[in-house]
């Protein structure tokens, strides 16, 4: 059995509640730190972890915190990132429907490290049910004596405040999320200045996920080089993974950092293998906007080793081979999913998404979900094909925020990787509206069960 | 039609609204501008002008500051919309287990497309980019408190829509 950090309670009855969490142990942490530690005790324990921003971006959580200005009399703040809107990424809802506390818990132990006094959660608007779970988790602190003055006795202030959006993904990018918390559109700021030096009210600021700041009660209570032990290499700890398409066993699983993902796929203990005994075709792992992946490529490198669940095994060969941890959102497409569609149908939310403030992004998101429709619907050029890919060329690195590469990337890896599929929907139109292009192309390394033979084209 | 509700904010919503300005220092009541939007359209249903007009004065900022944002972010109604507005996921994940079936079953029984009002006012539907709940697919939400409705099929969807329209007011 894996080891559990963030989900070790899940399943106690009554969890959500403080008096059921503290019985658990919760709260431990804040005395700790409050106690016995000062601020720089906690941001070197966390540094010594290796935690990465958990987020997609996979920074180092502890040297962010290192970076943050500390001028005499300038209120710092922490502000919480759970606008959670990558498709394929649903951990940050299920960690805040069922451990509030886990989430309020480390808030304090952050706060306290960066010496921040007000904190803010950035929940996405559509979390409504949510936002009322963490206010009344906050409110049951707080009447506990763990927020509010003078904390424990220790001379410590904190107020946690929880926000809501209005449904916009671009606010998941830290400086869009200040300027709406801010009460403006989400347009994201140039950088730098960095939020570390001039972030909400201009004041210097630390924005880090749910997961990352979850994980920080759990790093102090236990020591950051205990942290370090669980994983591989620089990928330390675990991570929750939110998976889904077609698997057996949809879900958010937290494994240990390393964790092949063939096990993950096929193995009860994760997504129990591809649904109604078809077979596997092509995985995005990280959140929609990591490069899709063949079966064959997800499951093994170039140099035929074992993929990891980790940041450097996920990208080992780069994007030409490669992918990204990102945000561990996995999505999983069997051998009835059409890549031209979904590669369409993650283009629509780019453009939906896409803020409008640089050209790049704002006009070819729009131009590549116009190509894609076309071809999807039986219109398209073989020199189409061509022109997406100068599109998405053109839009990668051109932007003031990674909008602009998310949007490039899924459209760039499908082409790479699928390019016969495309040149198929332009050849055989009618057939790619009747059918699908099915695996025949494609390697296929596991003895998964075959399918019926009528679905084999 | 539904009645035509006066757009003035009570001396309860005031009242929340004066709660919310105090999570924010001095000077930066703007900052309440998402929470006083969604508390006004949970009570008039949508950002129409007047609405915005009147946020824009219980903040104390310009209309075109409240217009501006209203018009940003998707889950603010600028134009107006039925008693429920069936917000269904459209996006990718939601897709590979069945979302577009969803969407072509409500716009066939509500005889409406995607983004249209049905005619006696009671449903809109409308298509919406990713609600983070990847792994029950197909999902729709409905506002103003958001609840979520998973592992939709076609059995479910006639159940829900019979429940919404047995509620009272």
């Amino acid at each position: 059995m894996a080891q559990k950090i963030l989900l070790k309670d899940i399943d106690v009855p009554g969890i959500e509640t403080f008096d059921v969490f503290r019985k658990q142990g919760g709260y431990s942490a804040v005395e700790k730190v409050l106690k016995t530690m000062s601020p720089e005790d906690v941001v070197e324990e966390v540094k010594k972890s290796g935690l990465r921003g958990r987020g997609g971006a996979g920074f180092p959580t502890g040297m962010k915190w290192s970076f943050l200005a500390k001028p005499e009399g300038v209120p710092r703040y922490l502000v919480c990132n759970a606008d959670e809107s990558e498709p394929g990424t649903f951990k940050d809802r299920y960690l805040m429907t069922k451990l509030p506390h886990v989430l309020i818990e480390g808030m304090i132990v952050a706060s306290y490290a960066l010496g921040a006094n007000t904190s803010y959660i950035y929940v996405r608007g559509e979390m409504m049910p949510q936002i009322r779970i963490l206010e009344k988790a906050i409110a049951e602190a707080k009447a506990a004596g763990f927020l509010g003055e003078n904390i424990l006795g220790s001379g410590y202030d904190l107020e946690i405040y929880v926000q809501p959006g209005g449904g916009a993904y671009i606010c998941g990018e830290e400086t869009a999320l200040l300027e709406s918390l801010e009460g403006k559109r989400g347009n994201p700021r140039i950088k730098p200045p960095f939020p570390a030096i001039a972030g909400l009210y201009g004041c210097p600021t630390v924005v880090n996920n749910v997961e990352s700041i979850a994980a920080t009660s759990w790093i102090v209570l236990n020591g950051g080089d205990e942290y370090a032990k669980i994983g591989i290499g620089r990928s330390t700890g675990t991570k929750l993974i939110s998976a889904s398409g077609n698997i057996n066993k949809p879900g958010v699983y937290e494994i240990e950092l390393g964790l092949p993902v063939e096990e993950f796929i096929y193995s009860d203990e994760y997504c129990g293998g591809i649904a109604n005994g078809k077979r596997l075709k092509a995985v995005v792992a990280g959140g929609s906007s990591v490069p899709i992946l063949p079966a064959n490529l997800i499951l093994r490198t170039v140099n035929g080793e074992p993929r990891l669940m980790s940041y450097e095994s996920l990208a080992d060969g780069g994007f030409a081979s490669g992918t990204m941890l990102g945000s561990g959102g996995f999505i999983v497409m069997d051998e009835d999913a059409c890549i031209v569609r979904n590669t369409w149908n993650f283009s629509r939310f780019y453009h939906h998404e896409s803020c409008g403030q640089c050209s790049p992004c704002r006009e070819g998101t729009g131009w590549m979900e116009k190509i894609l429709h076309r071809i999807e619907y039986g219109h398209g050029k073989m020199s189409d094909i061509d022109l997406l890919w100068d599109v998405q060329r053109k839009i990668e690195g051109n932007t003031i925020c990674p909008l602009g590469d998310a949007a490039a990337w899924p459209v760039a890896s499908a082409i790479r990787h699928f390019r016969d599929e495309f040149e198929w929907h332009v050849n055989e139109p009618k057939a790619a509206m009747e059918g699908n292009y099915g695996l025949a192309h494609y390697a296929d390394p596991l003895p998964v069960p075959a399918a019926p033979s009528e679905l084999v084209k | 039609m539904l009645a035509v509700k006066e757009i003035k904010f009570s001396e309860e919503m005031l009242k929340q609204v004066d709660e919310i300005i105090k999570r924010y220092p001095e000077g930066k009541e703007k900052s309440a501008l998402l929470p006083v939007l969604h508390l006004a359209q949970a009570e008039f249903g949508w950002c129409s002008t007047e609405v915005m007009d009147q946020v824009a004065s219980v903040l104390n900022i310009k209309p075109i500051e409240v217009y501006e944002v209203a018009t940003f972010y998707t889950m603010f109604h600028v134009k107006p919309v039925g008693k429920y507005v069936l917000e269904v996921c459209r996006t990718g994940p939601c897709c590979l287990v069945g979302a577009e079936k969803i969407i072509k079953y409500l716009e066939d029984k509500l005889e409406i497309k995607e983004g249209e009002t049905s005619a006696d006012g009671l449903f809109t539907v409308k298509g919406v980019e990713c609600l983070a709940a990847c792994g029950t697919g197909p999902v729709l939400q409905i506002g103003p408190e958001y609840t979520f409705y998973e592992h939709l099929t076609t059995d479910s969807v006639d159940q829900l829509l019979e429940d919404l329209k047995g509620r009272k007011q």
